[in-house]
């Protein structure tokens, strides 16, 4: 098999895999700023509840959530999981994951802020909404960029987990590639794949960084 | 008219009593200085006044209306939300670090709280911004970001932050501790201009020099407690042993 017939054969995957990526982001960078809000509220029960969610997303592995996910609703409830549900399972355990981890980033951002930018701000009369997203937020998405970083280049090679519930994310083709073909070629192709994805979001997470620069 | 009327206040951390019922009261156009050694109480004394620390015991008001009462047993009572929000206007407050904005420039600092709580005009908060950066010697800088300025240039746009929003009483918490004695002039300078304008100012300081010259009205607190007050020239003559011993060590340096 040539090497253009191969990347014929991935490009589709490679789309889907594009596709978790963008997606699983969209979802959990919002979602686990409300996650770190709940860790962070003075309610007990409340913010224990987010704690159990964090260390029970961070402590098991994303694969095994992924299973559960797509083969829960059959076995908890004999419901259908045909149709579109193993791209959803996919994208809510993704997504239930990452903003697990995100939740703790953002988190360690918020703390580190001096509480001398939370009395500026309230003797200056901002409302609380405002203090956050007017002062404290974008001071914060500086501090946490470089973890973030770390997280996204994480997810990138993550969305290879997709096989496992045979998903034809890129990954899962280039495995049936190269157990039908008896060829190596699929993997040196993913490889090539997954490093130039992620200098590609390295460059982009570096013009970020630079571009909050003007100010420490 | 009482601008700031503070009445027995009293404030503990845990088992440490930080402020022991202590009343003062500012008059409109009024400086006054609040000195005295460090663990004093002084800056929770200020930190009461504007409503950053809440206090146990003993009432507060700004112009008459009253931020915190006392209950039949002296205990602190806040008022609603919504009048505390009211009352916040009328004072602002010089921090010891500045404590600008620094992912916003000198002028935004300054024009977006107008913009966003006031809600001014964008017209409007830049004339009234560039108005105060003028007045502060800063007219050049207004499109440099704090953490390229000197620590009078920070300290300075601070007090044109304060001062936009048009508070009634003006409080400075050691406005020029983080400074070098150079820097400390302007910021100084800065002041006794405000206090010629009749600016109501409240300072706690260490610049016993700035005490004597500019206050109409000096405190002298330790331990919790006022032990002197009157006008400069009183406290500063004292036979108040306590008092001689802190200005001796003043006087040494």
């Amino acid at each position: 098999m040539s090497l253009p017939q191969i990347l014929s054969q991935l490009s589709g995957g490679m789309v889907r895999t594009i596709g978790i990526f963008f997606l699983t982001l969209i979802f959990s960078l919002p979602l686990g700023l409300l996650v770190s809000f709940g860790r962070m509220v003075k309610n007990p029960v409340l913010k224990n509840l987010f704690k159990l969610y964090i260390s029970v997303m961070r402590g098991t592995p994303l694969m095994l959530q992924l299973m559960v996910f797509y083969f829960g609703p059959y076995y908890l409830f004999r419901m259908n999981i045909g149709g579109n549900w193993r791209f959803i399972a996919i994208i809510l355990s993704f997504s239930l994951n990452y903003a697990a981890y995100f939740a703790e980033i953002y988190r360690s951002g918020i703390e580190s802020m001096p509480v001398g930018q939370y009395e500026a701000a309230k003797l200056l009369g901002y409302s609380r909404s405002q203090t956050f997203f007017r002062i404290i937020f974008p001071q914060v998405v500086k501090r946490i960029l470089p973890s973030v970083t770390n997280e996204v280049i994480t997810l990138v090679k993550d969305t290879s987990l997709a096989f496992a519930v045979a998903y034809m994310e890129m990954f899962t083709i280039a495995k049936q590639i190269a157990a039908s073909k008896t060829t190596f070629m699929p993997f040196v192709v993913a490889a090539v794949f997954y490093y130039v994805f992620n200098l590609i979001v390295a460059v982009v997470m570096e013009k970020l960084e630079k571009k909050l620069d003007y100010y420490r | 008219m009482n601008y700031l009327e503070i009445n027995h206040i009293k404030k503990s951390f845990g088992n440490l009593e930080v402020l022991k019922d202590i009343s003062l009261t500012v008059k409109k156009g009024e400086v006054l200085a609040i000195i005295g050694p460090s663990g004093s109480g002084k800056s929770t004394l200020l930190r009461c006044a504007t409503l950053l620390e809440t206090m146990d015991g003993g009432e507060l008001s700004y112009l008459g209306e009253k931020a915190v009462s006392m209950d039949a047993s002296g205990r602190s009572v806040y008022a609603k939300p919504a009048e505390l929000k009211e009352i916040r206007k009328k004072f602002g407050l010089v921090f010891q670090n500045f404590n600008l904005f620094p992912h916003y420039s000198v002028l935004r600092n300054v024009t977006d709280p107008l913009i966003h709580v006031q809600k001014k005009s964008k017209e409007e908060a830049y004339r009234i911004g560039r108005e105060l950066l003028k007045k502060m010697g800063l007219s050049d800088k207004e499109a440099y970001y704090p953490c390229q300025l000197s620590g009078g240039q920070q300290q300075r746009v601070s007090i044109a932050r304060a001062l936009a929003l048009n508070p009634q009483v003006l409080f400075f918490d050691e406005p020029t501790s983080a400074l070098d004695p150079e820097l400390t002039g302007e910021i100084l300078k800065v002041i006794r201009d405000l206090a010629a304008e009749h600016m109501t100012m409240v300072i706690v300081t260490h610049e016993m020099n700035f005490a004597k010259n500019v206050a109409n009205h000096v405190i002298f607190m330790e331990k919790g407690v006022i032990v002197e007050e009157g006008s400069p020239e009183e406290v500063f003559h004292s036979d108040n042993r306590r008092m001689q011993e802190f200005l001796g060590k003043y006087n040494e340096e």
